[in-house]
């Protein structure tokens, strides 16, 4: 299983509706056996690029490999091997969800045990109940099991924890980490940043068409502006010491009266000298804490808007 | 990558063609056959047009020469199945896949669209093969007794098929899902009325009559008549028009067809 080629790579995809250009130029590499999140707010253009790479939607520009064929022209070779998660709908008005789920597994030649599936992603519950009546959560869960349901190689979701309460979002996250524990590439599409940094390997945040950042959650974390350490202490303390003992580049200052802010590279060895500093002064630094980067701060700093608006 | 076999250990693969098509048949037969309006469309309009028109002196459907009622209204009630399977019902529940894209997740799956659209084929005909059998059953409970050869029959039925199939996922594949309910509903009961159904044909005027006459629920409900109830060999002029209708609408759906 171990090949070169990775599982898609992208390189300058266009794709325009009419004079709207949805997708501008995205590339990006998805290596097999990872978890990789396109992360981008509503109309960064995910499906677009998604549905491309499911053969669904042509490109006006730029190259599409999935596992290093072209989608346009190897449909027929990639179905059995790619499994799809539409963003929605897909299922029969009048069919029942575990009916659903056994017709697609006939169509694969070595399916997953549907009572198997049915258990992981609770949809016992749905019982006879057709698809038009599911709660949209319940509608969410068997679009994944119809999606993995043929043991693929490689698996695109987009938008899987879309509308799902914590539960089933937790449940939709730990058969994502068992999918790629087994050795399944999976490619999903998200605007929660929190669920791109639990999940993926590799994020790539999308904005107006383009890849704007690349990179493992922490790398992105870390990249850039730097994180912070905060403490509270007596008001106007000198920190002229502190800063020339601090690695270049970091900075430490009183932000309000009696609050101080470290920012830099922060490691256990800035910690120490903060602390060490400290204690030579008498100083108790209360409510000393390290605050990370999130995703939803990378986004802001890159586009100077709210991922979430 | 480690070579024990997890849960979800990847081992990609289609069914065999056959099995897939058997399958996708079988799903959309039980789909239809779920449906309520479709079982009142498919099966209560045309048994009850039977059994009604054939008891009530309703409408006139001409001279009779002895014969009875129900040998004029069987073949009819037989064109009408067809009518509402291949045409109606197949039109409504395609424009509706393709409008909640289950056509669209279809297409992610191994089964080619072409082995689906000979599944939808197949549903249909199993269908019709139901609707045939209860009709033809009731038809002689009320003492129907039909003549000519049942080959020439079959092939009717299959040519309508052809030309309703055609034209239904013609609607289907290219208006809105809620336009092609209107319109497949409306053009149900024009041509159950102006189609020689119940009405024959020559009680309308003359101009209307021959234009009438090359619709294909005409075409096929007088060839069906003219085999069934005048023991006619081949009716090939009624053949010929189903077979242009069903060149014409099968080659447009192909060419207009729209998945999502
Ligand atoms: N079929 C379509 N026709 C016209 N415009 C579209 C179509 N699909 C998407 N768009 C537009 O392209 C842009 C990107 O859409 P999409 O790929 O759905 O983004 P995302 O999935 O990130 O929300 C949006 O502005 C959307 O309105
Ligand atoms: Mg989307």
């Amino acid at each position: 299983m171990d090949s070169p080629q990775p599982a898609v790579e992208i390189v300058g995809l266009v794709k325009t509706y009419g004079d709207k250009t949805a997708v501008d130029g995205l590339g990006l590499t998805v290596e097999r056996g990872s978890v990789t999140a396109v992360l981008g707010p509503n109309g960064a253009g995910k499906t677009t690029t998604i549905e491309v790479c499911e053969g669904y939607r042509r490109a006006d520009g730029g190259t599409v490999r999935v596992l290093g064929l072209d989608p346009a022209v190897d449909g027929e070779r990639l179905r059995p091997r790619v499994g799809v998660m539409l963003q929605s709908g897909g299922v029969y008005a009048g069919a029942r969800a575990e009916e659903m789920l056994r017709h697609v597994a006939k169509l694969h030649a070595n399916p997953l045990d549907v009572p198997m599936l049915v258990e992981r992603l609770g949809l016992g519950s749905c019982g006879r109940t057709t698809y038009r009546r599911l709660s949209g959560g319940q509608q969410q869960r068997l679009a994944l099991a119809l999606a993995v349901v043929g043991r693929p190689e490689l698996v695109f979701l987009d938008e899987p924890t879309a509308g799902l309460d914590p539960q089933a979002r937790r449940a939709t996250w730990d058969l994502v980490g068992d999918l790629r524990a087994d050795g399944v590439t999976v490619v999903l599409t998200t605007h929660f940043m929190d669920e791109a940094e639990q999940l993926a390997d590799d994020v790539h945040i999308v904005d107006r068409g383009r890849v704007i950042a690349s990179g493992s959650p922490e790398a992105l974390c870390r990249d850039g502006a730097e994180n912070s350490l905060r403490f509270a202490g007596p008001p106007g303390l000198d920190l002229t010491a502190m800063v020339a003992a601090l690695p270049e580049g970091a900075k430490a200052f009183e932000v309000a009266r009696g609050s101080y802010r470290v920012e830099g590279d922060i490691d256990p060895q800035l910690l120490a000298t903060v602390t060490s500093w400290c204690a030579q002064h008498g100083v108790m630094p209360e409510k000393l804490t390290v605050e990370r980067r999130t995703l939803e701060d990378v986004f802001l700093e890159l586009t100077g808007r709210e991922l979430r608006a | 990558m480690t070579t024990t076999t997890g849960t979800f250990t990847p081992d990609p693969g289609a069914a065999p063609l056959g099995r897939m098509i058997a399958a996708q048949t079988a799903l959309e037969t039980k789909m239809l056959l779920r449906n309520g309006e479709q079982l009142l469309l498919t099966v209560v309009i045309p048994t009850l047009l039977l059994v009604l028109f054939s008891a009530v002196d309703v409408v006139d459907v001409g001279e009779l020469h002895g014969q009875k009622r129900v040998d004029f209204l069987a073949p009819g009630m037989l064109a009408l199945a067809v009518l509402s399977t291949a045409f109606t019902g197949q039109a409504i529940a395609t424009g509706f896949e393709r409008r909640y894209g289950v056509l669209k997740r279809l297409g992610a799956t191994p089964l080619p669209r072409w082995g689906l659209m000979v599944a939808k084929t197949g549903c249909v005909l199993v269908v019709e093969a139901l609707q045939v059998a209860l009709l033809t059953a009731i038809a002689f409970s009320l003492g129907w007794s039909p003549h000519g050869n049942p080959l020439a029959v079959v092939l009717l039925l299959v040519l309508g098929t052809a030309a309703f199939s055609g034209l239904g996922l013609l609607m289907a594949g290219t208006l809105r899902a809620e336009a092609t309910l209107a319109a497949a509903n409306l053009v149900f009961v024009l041509l159950l009325v102006g189609g020689g159904v119940i009405v024959p044909l020559d009680k309308f005027p003359g101009g209307v009559e021959a234009v009438l006459n090359l619709t294909p629920i005409a075409a096929l409900s007088d060839g069906l008549r003219d085999v069934l109830q005048h023991g006619a060999s081949m009716p090939w002029a009624d053949a010929g028009i189903l077979v242009v209708w069903a060149v014409l609408g099968l080659g447009l759906a192909a060419r207009f067809f729209r998945w999502e």
